[in-house]
């Protein structure tokens, strides 16, 4: 097992890896428990070209990642994904958390697979995929898992704008009995 | 699996949706050589409620209640994590009793939840007298969180800040008794689960998890720790008062010195964490600090808190099941601007298919159970040839179960 790194010495070893590709890198430490227990939550923002080097990057500080979920939403222009990883569980009081952004265009939402590298991310891919409508690119199961088959196409739960299932929409009270 | 096999013809065989174990909804594709299943497809959604949707929707107080039934078993998990996410958010402190509480409420659950599972467990396999034998054992920590809650299942105990209910000195008698019940049980439990030896035969060498797999697939909860993965969030990360407490990673080869990642290893796991939950329990009742049990009693005055606040933050908790996940951002408007929550059983869906891969039809309930799905279900299983179709409903497909446990026990 390779070496534990602190936090700073990770937001370190990433930006001297990808320079400027990475932004607004921050360490959240919160408190628990009468001891004061210190838990640590790392945020960084990581360009779209860089992403799969990055997760590469992180797989050489820990050998299996642990890809918890992603979380992604509609910015209006862009859309942004949350890649919440976290690293070196297994040892008490430890473990660090790890939440990549990486910003898609609207235009263009589309983004590497990291399936090759941990096989467990697919399920969250497709699910990105058809709640967003970002395409992934390099997905091996190319299909809905949550959303059904007759649900209509082009339309994604999670946008916010005209791609969104807002004209889906019955409220109760407007419904004719 | 051998090539001789392969050149035979194999079968699809769908079940589902429904659970083929549980009783909620997910559909498999079983492609089936004979007995033996040699591929398997999971398919989703069969019970997508939308509720990240309706929580963008809603304020951060009343998404408690709707984190609240997002599942029913783990009732106390969701909204805590979520407030979790709120608190990192907006910077909320959370009173160290607060802690404590929130310890003593989330281990009742996970004993509520492992001892749920044993009995379902046995039922799978066709021991139902010892399903009645677990349940009887669990009723008794549904009284006691009746007790301490006022509610058996949705508890309706989590404030972002803290919890909504003390326990006061004169509530320990109560607390103290039924953890000696407990106790007394547990010998019994571990006696029927562990050293039955029909039991053995039907969960020793299935659906074997191996640490790779693991690891890669990103399984959580039990089913990794039976595998010999050291990870606990509680332990990991330590969030409330886990950070102050006495205790250990449970893995299998705590009791046997041995991992094999079997259904046997995910029992075994269960167990030792409710006997574990049992000394956590008791620990935070001898240690518990006194002071506020929430850092903002006026929910009127919370909430105006929390429309003002921007940020995000992430809820990590162990579950009885696994990692809960909870990602919330806020950006100065009433209602939260992203909620994501990854329930356990998300990650352990593809850890099923090395599980169920060289399994025999009849070993699909308890392989499938062993991970503690948490979906919903239905009532059809269908095997279908090309051109004949035969239907298998969920009591034909119990009943090959318990037909195989009765060949064993011959």
């Amino acid at each position: 097992m390779t070496k534990q790194l602190t936090p700073e010495e990770i937001v370190k070893s990433f930006k001297d890896e990808f320079k400027t590709k990475i932004k607004d890198t921050r360490i959240e430490k919160h408190i628990a428990g009468t001891k004061k227990n210190e838990l640590i939550h790392i945020w960084m923002n990581v360009d779209r070209s860089v992403f799969k080097n990055v997760v590469k990057h992180l797989m050489t500080l820990e050998e299996y990642p642990h890809l918890a979920v992603t979380s992604g939403y509609d910015m209006g222009k862009t859309i942004k994904l949350v890649y919440h990883f976290s690293i070196y569980f297994g040892v008490r009081y430890r473990e660090i958390s790890l939440n990549i952004t990486v910003e898609l265009p609207k235009p263009n939402p589309t983004i590497e697979t990291i399936t090759d590298l941990i096989p467990g991310a697919l399920i969250t891919e497709q699910e990105k995929q058809e709640m967003l409508g970002i395409k992934v690119k390099g997905i091996p199961k190319d299909k809905r898992v949550f959303i059904s088959d007759d649900f209509p196409k082009g339309i994604y739960p999670w946008r916010r704008d005209e791609a969104g299932p807002e004209k889906m929409i019955r409220n109760l009270h407007e419904v004719k009995k | 699996m051998n090539p001789e096999a392969t050149t035979k013809t194999t079968y699809r065989l769908p079940i589902g949706p429904i659970h083929p174990a549980l009783k909620e909804p997910v559909a498999f594709e079983f492609e089936i050589d004979g007995e033996r299943i040699v591929d398997v497809d999971v398919s989703l959604g069969h019970i997508h409620r939308s509720i990240e949707w309706a929580g963008m929707r809603r304020n951060p107080i009343q998404n408690l209640y709707l984190a609240e039934r997002i599942c029913g078993i783990c009732s106390y998990c969701h909204p805590m994590a979520f407030a979790l996410a709120v608190e990192r958010a907006a910077g909320i402190e959370v009173p160290e009793r607060a802690d404590y509480l929130r310890v003593i409420q989330a281990e009742l659950e996970r004993i509520c939840s492992h001892l749920l599972w044993a009995g379902v467990a046995a039922h799978e396999i066709g021991f139902d007298s010892v399903l009645f034998l677990t349940w009887q054992i669990r009723e008794k920590a549904l009284d006691l969180t009746e007790y301490l809650t006022g509610n058996r299942v949705t508890k309706a105990i989590t404030m972002i800040g803290g919890v909504r209910r003390d326990i006061t000195k004169d509530m320990h008698p109560m607390i103290h008794e039924t953890m000696n019940y407990f106790k007394d049980n547990f010998e019994k439990l571990r006696h029927v689960y562990l050293d039955d030896k029909t039991f053995k035969m039907r969960s020793q060498g299935v659906g074997i998890l191996t640490k790779e797999d693991a690891l890669k697939l990103c399984a959580c909860g039990p089913t990794t720790r039976a595998s010999g993965i050291k990870k606990d969030v509680r332990l990991d990360q330590p969030y409330f008062a886990f950070g102050d407490l006495d205790f250990d990673y449970v893995t299998p080869d705590v009791l046997t010195g041995e991992v094999n990642g079997d259904v046997y290893d995910r029992i075994i796991v269960r167990l030792l964490e409710v006997k574990q939950s049992i000394e956590l329990i008791e620990q935070c009742l001898d240690q518990m600090p006194k002071g506020d049990i929430v850092s903002e009693p006026k929910i009127a005055k919370l909430l105006a808190t929390l429309k003002k606040a921007k940020g995000e933050g992430i809820g990590r908790m162990e579950a009885p099941r696994g990692e809960v996940f909870h990602y919330v951002k806020l950006d100065g408007n009433e209602y939260p601007y992203c909620w994501k929550v990854r329930a356990p059983t998300y990650s352990n869906i593809l850890p099923w298919m090395p599980m169920l891969r060289g399994e025999q039809i009849a070993d699909i309930p308890i392989v499938a159970a062993s991970t503690d799905p948490c979906m919903s279900c239905t009532n059809r299983v269908a095997i279908v040839d090309t051109d004949k179709k035969y239907e298998l409903n969920k009591e034909e497909l119990h009943r090959l179960s318990v037909e195989k446990t009765r060949r064993l026990m011959k």
